[in-house]
Protein backbone atom coordinates (compact mmCIF):
# COMPACT_ATOMS: atom_id res chain seq x y z
CA UNK A 1 0.00 0.00 0.00
CA UNK A 2 3.04 2.46 0.84
CA UNK A 3 3.97 2.16 -2.53
CA UNK A 4 1.10 2.90 -3.86
CA UNK A 5 1.21 6.20 -1.81
CA UNK A 6 4.68 6.93 -3.37
CA UNK A 7 3.74 6.33 -6.65
CA UNK A 8 0.95 8.86 -6.96
CA UNK A 9 3.02 11.40 -5.21
CA UNK A 10 6.26 10.77 -7.59
CA UNK A 11 3.83 10.89 -10.55
CA UNK A 12 2.97 14.76 -9.73
CA UNK A 13 7.04 15.66 -8.42
CA UNK A 14 8.93 14.84 -11.25
CA UNK A 15 6.72 16.58 -14.13
CA UNK A 16 6.14 19.62 -11.46
CA UNK A 17 9.89 20.05 -10.78
CA UNK A 18 10.03 19.89 -14.79
CA UNK A 19 7.51 22.32 -15.32
CA UNK A 20 9.02 24.89 -12.25
CA UNK A 21 12.56 24.15 -13.66
CA UNK A 22 11.23 25.31 -17.67
CA UNK A 23 9.44 28.38 -16.25
CA UNK A 24 11.83 29.85 -14.02
CA UNK A 25 14.96 29.41 -16.52
CA UNK A 26 12.57 30.92 -19.55
CA UNK A 27 12.75 34.06 -17.02
CA UNK A 28 16.19 35.29 -16.19
CA UNK A 29 19.19 35.21 -18.39
CA UNK A 30 21.79 34.44 -15.32
CA UNK A 31 23.79 31.41 -15.48
CA UNK A 32 23.07 30.35 -11.98
CA UNK A 33 20.10 27.68 -11.61
CA UNK A 34 17.27 29.28 -10.10
CA UNK A 35 15.28 26.63 -11.68
CA UNK A 36 16.41 23.83 -9.67
CA UNK A 37 17.62 25.79 -7.11
CA UNK A 38 13.53 26.60 -6.46
CA UNK A 39 12.57 22.99 -6.39
CA UNK A 40 15.14 22.21 -3.99
CA UNK A 41 14.25 25.12 -1.61
CA UNK A 42 10.67 24.24 -2.03
CA UNK A 43 10.50 21.00 -1.48
CA UNK A 44 13.19 20.76 1.53
CA UNK A 45 10.52 23.26 3.55
CA UNK A 46 7.56 21.09 2.72
CA UNK A 47 9.36 17.88 3.85
CA UNK A 48 10.36 19.84 6.84
CA UNK A 49 6.85 20.58 7.77
CA UNK A 50 5.88 17.15 7.06
CA UNK A 51 8.87 15.66 9.75
CA UNK A 52 7.32 17.90 12.23
CA UNK A 53 4.35 17.02 11.68
CA UNK A 54 5.20 13.29 12.24
CA UNK A 55 7.05 13.88 15.21
CA UNK A 56 4.27 15.44 16.69
CA UNK A 57 1.79 12.47 15.99
CA UNK A 58 -0.24 14.52 13.01
CA UNK A 59 1.20 13.46 9.96
CA UNK A 60 0.07 9.73 9.06
CA UNK A 61 2.46 7.13 7.17
CA UNK A 62 0.59 7.73 4.68
CA UNK A 63 0.76 11.35 4.22
CA UNK A 64 4.43 10.59 4.69
CA UNK A 65 4.65 8.34 1.50
CA UNK A 66 2.46 10.44 -0.78
CA UNK A 67 3.75 14.32 0.26
CA UNK A 68 7.16 13.17 1.92
CA UNK A 69 8.54 10.14 -0.31
CA UNK A 70 6.56 10.38 -3.11
CA UNK A 71 6.35 14.29 -3.91
CA UNK A 72 9.04 16.17 -2.15
CA UNK A 73 11.31 13.40 -2.70
CA UNK A 74 10.59 13.19 -7.09
CA UNK A 75 10.09 17.42 -6.93
CA UNK A 76 13.82 17.78 -5.64
CA UNK A 77 16.88 16.46 -7.30
CA UNK A 78 20.60 15.74 -6.26
CA UNK A 79 21.36 14.55 -9.91
CA UNK A 80 19.91 17.68 -11.86
CA UNK A 81 22.21 20.05 -8.75
CA UNK A 82 24.90 17.96 -8.99
CA UNK A 83 25.24 18.00 -12.92
CA UNK A 84 24.83 21.75 -12.85
CA UNK A 85 27.04 22.43 -10.01
CA UNK A 86 29.71 20.27 -12.10
CA UNK A 87 29.16 21.75 -15.36
CA UNK A 88 29.32 25.35 -13.93
CA UNK A 89 32.74 24.43 -13.16
CA UNK A 90 33.88 22.64 -16.30
CA UNK A 91 32.21 26.03 -18.38
CA UNK A 92 34.77 28.37 -15.76
CA UNK A 93 31.64 29.76 -14.09
CA UNK A 94 33.56 28.76 -11.11
CA UNK A 95 32.21 31.72 -8.99
CA UNK A 96 28.53 30.34 -9.94
CA UNK A 97 29.56 26.18 -9.08
CA UNK A 98 30.36 27.79 -5.51
CA UNK A 99 27.67 30.41 -4.69
CA UNK A 100 25.25 27.39 -6.26
CA UNK A 101 26.42 24.73 -3.90
CA UNK A 102 26.32 26.76 -0.63
CA UNK A 103 23.90 28.54 -1.45
CA UNK A 104 21.51 25.74 -2.09
CA UNK A 105 22.62 23.90 1.14
CA UNK A 106 22.26 26.60 2.80
CA UNK A 107 18.97 27.81 1.91
CA UNK A 108 17.84 23.57 1.43
CA UNK A 109 19.07 23.08 5.34
CA UNK A 110 17.37 26.58 6.23
CA UNK A 111 14.15 25.66 4.83
CA UNK A 112 14.03 22.37 6.13
CA UNK A 113 14.91 23.76 9.80
CA UNK A 114 11.85 26.68 9.55
CA UNK A 115 9.80 24.09 8.14
CA UNK A 116 10.36 21.52 11.26
CA UNK A 117 9.34 24.35 13.66
CA UNK A 118 6.06 25.98 11.59
CA UNK A 119 4.88 22.39 11.95
CA UNK A 120 5.91 22.45 15.89
CA UNK A 121 4.12 25.74 16.20
CA UNK A 122 1.03 24.44 14.42
CA UNK A 123 0.78 21.18 15.66
CA UNK A 124 2.91 21.29 19.01
CA UNK B 1 38.82 15.79 -27.90
CA UNK B 2 39.98 14.75 -24.21
CA UNK B 3 37.70 14.12 -21.28
CA UNK B 4 38.67 17.69 -19.97
CA UNK B 5 38.41 19.82 -23.12
CA UNK B 6 35.28 22.40 -23.27
CA UNK B 7 32.31 19.95 -23.70
CA UNK B 8 29.34 20.73 -25.58
CA UNK B 9 27.05 19.54 -22.84
CA UNK B 10 23.66 21.44 -21.71
CA UNK B 11 23.90 23.34 -18.50
CA UNK B 12 20.96 21.25 -17.02
CA UNK B 13 19.86 17.58 -17.10
CA UNK B 14 15.91 18.51 -16.56
CA UNK B 15 15.52 21.63 -19.21
CA UNK B 16 18.41 23.65 -20.62
CA UNK B 17 16.20 26.41 -22.34
CA UNK B 18 18.93 27.51 -24.21
CA UNK B 19 18.93 24.18 -26.30
CA UNK B 20 16.48 24.86 -29.10
CA UNK B 21 15.52 21.32 -29.51
CA UNK B 22 14.71 21.38 -25.33
CA UNK B 23 12.83 24.56 -25.58
CA UNK B 24 10.37 23.22 -28.00
CA UNK B 25 10.25 19.55 -26.47
CA UNK B 26 7.03 20.65 -24.56
CA UNK B 27 5.24 22.41 -27.17
CA UNK B 28 5.55 19.47 -29.31
CA UNK B 29 4.27 17.10 -27.30
CA UNK B 30 3.35 18.02 -23.83
CA UNK B 31 1.39 15.01 -22.53
CA UNK B 32 3.93 12.21 -23.70
CA UNK B 33 6.76 14.60 -22.45
CA UNK B 34 5.06 14.94 -19.16
CA UNK B 35 3.70 11.96 -19.19
CA UNK B 36 7.02 10.15 -19.79
CA UNK B 37 9.13 12.14 -16.79
CA UNK B 38 6.29 11.05 -14.38
CA UNK B 39 6.28 7.15 -15.19
CA UNK B 40 9.78 7.49 -14.90
CA UNK B 41 9.67 9.44 -12.01
CA UNK B 42 7.43 6.92 -10.34
CA UNK B 43 10.47 4.02 -11.45
CA UNK B 44 12.53 6.50 -9.47
CA UNK B 45 10.98 7.02 -6.54
CA UNK B 46 9.80 3.25 -6.20
CA UNK B 47 14.06 2.77 -6.20
CA UNK B 48 14.61 5.30 -3.96
CA UNK B 49 12.30 3.73 -1.23
CA UNK B 50 13.13 0.51 -2.15
CA UNK B 51 16.75 1.17 -0.79
CA UNK B 52 15.97 3.17 2.04
CA UNK B 53 13.70 -0.18 3.26
CA UNK B 54 16.77 -2.00 2.87
CA UNK B 55 19.01 0.05 4.47
CA UNK B 56 17.10 1.79 7.46
CA UNK B 57 19.13 3.82 9.54
CA UNK B 58 17.44 4.74 13.39
CA UNK B 59 17.90 8.23 14.87
CA UNK B 60 21.18 9.62 14.96
CA UNK B 61 22.38 7.08 12.80
CA UNK B 62 24.72 8.35 9.17
CA UNK B 63 21.40 7.60 6.62
CA UNK B 64 23.59 5.28 4.40
CA UNK B 65 20.78 4.83 1.96
CA UNK B 66 20.03 8.52 1.25
CA UNK B 67 23.38 9.03 0.34
CA UNK B 68 24.08 5.97 -1.77
CA UNK B 69 20.99 7.08 -3.61
CA UNK B 70 22.26 10.77 -4.49
CA UNK B 71 25.75 9.84 -5.44
CA UNK B 72 24.94 6.26 -7.58
CA UNK B 73 22.33 8.87 -9.58
CA UNK B 74 25.05 11.22 -9.77
CA UNK B 75 27.49 8.86 -11.27
CA UNK B 76 24.58 8.02 -13.59
CA UNK B 77 23.51 11.42 -14.58
CA UNK B 78 27.02 12.25 -15.84
CA UNK B 79 26.84 9.06 -18.20
CA UNK B 80 23.47 9.64 -19.48
CA UNK B 81 23.98 13.22 -20.29
CA UNK B 82 27.43 12.40 -22.40
CA UNK B 83 25.62 9.19 -24.13
CA UNK B 84 22.19 11.34 -25.01
CA UNK B 85 24.25 14.48 -26.08
CA UNK B 86 27.44 13.24 -28.25
CA UNK B 87 27.06 9.37 -28.71
CA UNK B 88 23.02 8.57 -29.33
CA UNK B 89 20.86 9.72 -31.89
CA UNK B 90 18.50 9.48 -28.74
CA UNK B 91 14.65 9.53 -28.98
CA UNK B 92 13.56 12.61 -27.87
CA UNK B 93 11.97 11.20 -25.01
CA UNK B 94 14.71 9.53 -23.72
CA UNK B 95 16.35 12.14 -21.42
CA UNK B 96 13.03 13.45 -19.96
CA UNK B 97 12.56 10.02 -18.89
CA UNK B 98 15.76 8.59 -17.93
CA UNK B 99 17.34 12.17 -16.66
CA UNK B 100 14.10 14.27 -15.36
CA UNK B 101 11.90 11.47 -14.32
CA UNK B 102 14.18 8.25 -13.32
CA UNK B 103 17.19 9.72 -12.02
CA UNK B 104 15.31 13.03 -10.71
CA UNK B 105 12.82 11.24 -9.01
CA UNK B 106 15.62 8.75 -7.85
CA UNK B 107 17.99 11.38 -6.24
CA UNK B 108 16.63 14.09 -3.76
CA UNK B 109 17.29 17.04 -2.24
CA UNK B 110 14.63 17.85 0.34
CA UNK B 111 15.51 14.24 1.85
CA UNK B 112 19.56 15.26 2.46
CA UNK B 113 18.61 18.09 4.23
CA UNK B 114 15.50 17.36 6.23
CA UNK B 115 18.07 14.11 7.61
CA UNK B 116 20.80 16.66 8.16
CA UNK B 117 17.66 18.50 10.39
CA UNK B 118 17.06 15.09 12.25
CA UNK B 119 21.06 14.38 12.86
CA UNK B 120 21.27 17.68 14.31
CA UNK B 121 17.94 17.59 16.72
CA UNK B 122 19.01 13.97 17.61
CA UNK B 123 22.38 15.83 19.06
CA UNK B 124 24.73 14.33 16.43
CA UNK B 125 25.48 17.64 15.15
CA UNK B 126 29.11 16.35 13.91
CA UNK B 127 27.56 13.09 12.01
CA UNK B 128 25.42 15.45 10.39
CA UNK B 129 27.92 17.87 9.37
CA UNK B 130 29.92 14.90 8.12
CA UNK B 131 27.19 13.69 6.53
CA UNK B 132 26.46 17.11 4.58
CA UNK B 133 29.98 17.54 3.37
CA UNK B 134 30.24 14.17 2.04
CA UNK B 135 27.40 13.59 0.21
CA UNK B 136 28.04 17.01 -1.44
CA UNK B 137 31.61 15.87 -2.32
CA UNK B 138 31.00 12.75 -3.48
CA UNK B 139 27.97 13.59 -5.40
CA UNK B 140 30.03 16.01 -7.11
CA UNK B 141 32.73 13.62 -8.07
CA UNK B 142 30.55 11.29 -9.38
CA UNK B 143 29.03 13.41 -11.62
CA UNK B 144 32.50 14.27 -12.78
CA UNK B 145 33.35 10.66 -12.98
CA UNK B 146 30.21 9.78 -14.80
CA UNK B 147 30.93 12.17 -17.34
CA UNK B 148 34.60 11.76 -18.07
CA UNK B 149 34.03 7.52 -17.73
CA UNK B 150 31.71 7.76 -19.99
CA UNK B 151 33.67 10.36 -22.54
CA UNK B 152 36.65 7.90 -22.59
CA UNK B 153 34.91 4.44 -22.53
CA UNK B 154 32.57 6.13 -26.14
CA UNK B 155 35.81 6.91 -27.96
CA UNK B 156 38.69 4.82 -27.68
CA UNK B 157 40.03 4.40 -30.88
CA UNK B 158 40.46 8.62 -31.84
CA UNK B 159 43.86 9.45 -32.30
CA UNK B 160 45.69 11.90 -30.06
CA UNK B 161 45.51 15.27 -31.31
CA UNK B 162 42.82 15.17 -34.15
CA UNK B 163 38.83 15.63 -33.76
CA UNK B 164 36.62 14.64 -35.89
CA UNK B 165 33.72 16.12 -34.94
Amino acid sequence: MTVLFVALGAMVGAPLRYLTDRAVQARHESVFPWGTFAVNVSGSFILGLLAGGVSAGAVSGRVWALLGTGLCGALTTYSTFGYETVRLLQERARFYAVLNAGASVAAGLGAAFCGFVVAQAIWG
Amino acid sequence: MSPEDPLNLPVDSDVDVRVPRQRGELRAAPWAVLGTIAAGGVLGAEARFGLATLLPHRTGQFPWATLLTNVSGCLLIGALMVLVTEVWAAHPLLRPFLGVGVLGGFTTFSTYTVDIQQLVRAGAARTGLLYLAGTLVAALAAVYTGIVLTRLVTRPHKPRGEDFR
